[in-house]
């Protein structure tokens, strides 16, 4: 369809998130919440091998910030404490427009959002989880 | 409805002749009458008012104090002194919560306020409960957002110092009972503070015959510019009253240890003011009543009617509050099933529609609904069916554009 409002990838991920569920297996949960609509989400990692095993998200938003969250987790599982907070830092390069090409590649289908740079009233939106997941790791890590 | 196009007097819609406005609750357009003032203020009228000796300054104290007696005279004040100019009616229901609330919120005491009420006339009243170890308490509404005066005749006590409601919820657009309301408080020593920020743009407004104990208000939602206000008191009340904030022009003398204050309305109004904005505020007064209530009445809810009745034969849109246009007085708050209020503003900016998503500074009252936000469109006068055609044309397309068959 071509009246589509948002990319597809965006859509798709907000239509049929996978890692929208609660995961029991986890071994630290973090909430955070968009001040300028209420919307909370929260974080949920099993870290106990060190790395990300696995990870979900709970919680109501727009499809900005469903969409970024379930795309985030796709990256993330998988990948270091230390590797996850890179590719956060990389994801914020991207919304403030100061990323490379190369940089951009890393961050796979979350590329998909580099275009909310250009909708600020939508920053907040898409950001939220990589904030959480930044805050959440943060504190992991000083522990 | 009359055709006279009122979007002929506000510039705004001749620097986007696209544009469709349906953000009013938030703050409304200005017409050029009310930019001509407050440019005319700082053109020529323009000194520190209330202090100079000299022309220019005796000039601006009039353009001040012309605007104070005509808001006096807008909203049925039996006088001037009555009349405190604020920023917002947020700045004014917090002056009442310090002020007044501070000298005679006790332990053991009761504010009552509505589940419904807007940010601004729940904190104020949250910080001052937690201060002095009052109890706040909130009486709920159904879904159709209606509260009735034996529902407040119930919720009261013997401890209700306070109970604060909006006059038309920013939310609901439904009217309350204000003068039943007052007329219960009163019964049981209660006073009553109405929040007219929804309604002094919509309906006329008569302090006495509603017999509030005070009223606040905002100009920005009433075509004057941002940053001028109003809070309404009973004279007994502001007199007994202690200060809110301290400073010039507030005082009548003052010693190295304390000072003497001002007369009202002067003492709640320390610093230099906002002369410019009450001016604004005088003309907007003044074109409001040229337009006349009756003509806002009969075009607004011609409007609401027709956005009403087409919302409610889309599929998947879901209306909040009553079932009736006549309720709603310009306030059309909104879900649409799978999609997300925060998309629902997306695509209509995208098509070139203002209006609102989120919780609309009313957190408690979503969670009471059980809804974590809405979308909202909220109409002037000066909006035309041509609006609500483009509105509706938008909102039958959202869930498609969202990836729905």
């Amino acid at each position: 369809m071509t009246d589509q409002f948002y990319d597809e990838i965006l859509l798709d991920h907000n239509m049929h998130p996978q890692h929208l569920h609660e995961l029991p297996t986890a071994t630290c949960s973090h909430a955070g919440v968009n001040p300028s609509c209420g919307d909370e989400i929260t974080l949920h990692l099993d870290l106990s091998e060190g790395r990300i095993t696995n990870g979900s998200f709970t919680g109501v938003g727009c499809a900005i910030s469903q969409a970024s969250a379930d795309i985030m987790l796709d990256l993330m599982i998988g990948k270091t404490p230390q590797e996850a907070l890179h590719l956060a830092e990389l994801f914020s390069k991207m919304i403030s427009g100061e990323i490379t090409p190369e940089e951009l590649e890393s961050l796979e289908e979350a590329g998909a959002l580099q275009n909310i740079s250009r909708m600020p009233a939508r920053v907040k939106c898409a950001t939220l989880s990589w904030r959480t997941l930044q805050q959440l790791l943060s504190s992991y890590l000083s522990q | 409805m009359n055709n006279r196009n009122y979007k002929q007097d506000f510039p705004v819609f001749s620097e986007y002749p696209q544009l469709v406005y349906l953000d009013n609750s938030a703050t409304t357009q200005k017409p050029q009458t009310v930019l001509n003032a407050a440019e005319q203020y700082y053109r020529a009228e323009n000194a520190n008012p209330l202090r100079g000796l000299y022309d220019l300054s005796v000039k601006a104290t009039e353009v001040y104090e012309n605007a104070r007696a005509a808001v006096r005279d807008f909203i049925g004040a039996a006088s001037e002194r009555e009349i405190i100019f604020t920023r917002n009616a947020t700045e004014s229901l917090n002056l009442i919560a310090y002020s007044w609330g501070r000298a005679n919120i006790r332990e053991g005491d009761e504010i009552l306020l509505l589940i419904s009420e807007h940010h601004s006339n729940l904190l104020p009243w949250q910080i001052l409960a937690r201060e002095t170890g009052a109890k706040l308490r909130f009486l709920e509404c159904g879904a159709d957002g209606a509260y009735t005066p034996a529902a407040l005749q119930n919720a009261l006590t013997p401890n209700t110092r306070l109970f604060a409601a909006a006059q038309i919820s920013n939310i609901f657009g439904r009217v309350n009972p204000i003068r039943e309301f007052a007329e219960i408080c009163h019964k049981n020593g209660t006073l009553i503070v109405c929040d007219g920020a929804q309604s002094i743009p919509h309906i006329p407004v008569n302090v006495q015959e509603l017999d509030v104990d005070f009223l606040a208000f905002s100009g920005h939602k009433m075509l004057a510019p941002m940053g001028i206000g109003a809070l309404y008191g009973k004279e007994a009340l502001l007199d007994a009253m202690p200060p809110f904030l301290y400073g010039g022009e507030m005082i009548e003398s003052v010693t190295r240890e304390s000072a003497t204050y001002a007369e009202l309305p002067h003492k709640f109004e320390a610093g230099t003011v906002n002369a410019g904005g009450a001016a604004g505020l005088h003309a907007a007064i003044r074109y409001l009543r040229e337009v006349g209530f009756d003509e806002i009445r009969r075009r607004e809810d011609a409007l609401t009617a027709l956005a009403f009745d087409g919302m409610k034969q889309i599929p998947h849109v879901r209306m909040i509050g009553a079932d009736d246009p006549a309720e709603h007085h310009g306030i059309l708050t909104f879900t649409i099933d799978g999609v997300h209020p925060h998309d629902v503003a997306a695509i209509f900016d995208a098509d070139g529609i203002a209006l609102r998503a989120g919780h609309h500074c009313a957190q408690p009252l979503h969670r009471h609904l059980g809804i974590p936000s809405t979308a909202r469109m909220s109409i002037a006068f000066y909006n035309d069916e041509q609006d609500i055609k483009a509105f509706l044309s938008t909102l039958k397309t959202i869930r498609r554009r969202m990836g729905y068959d």
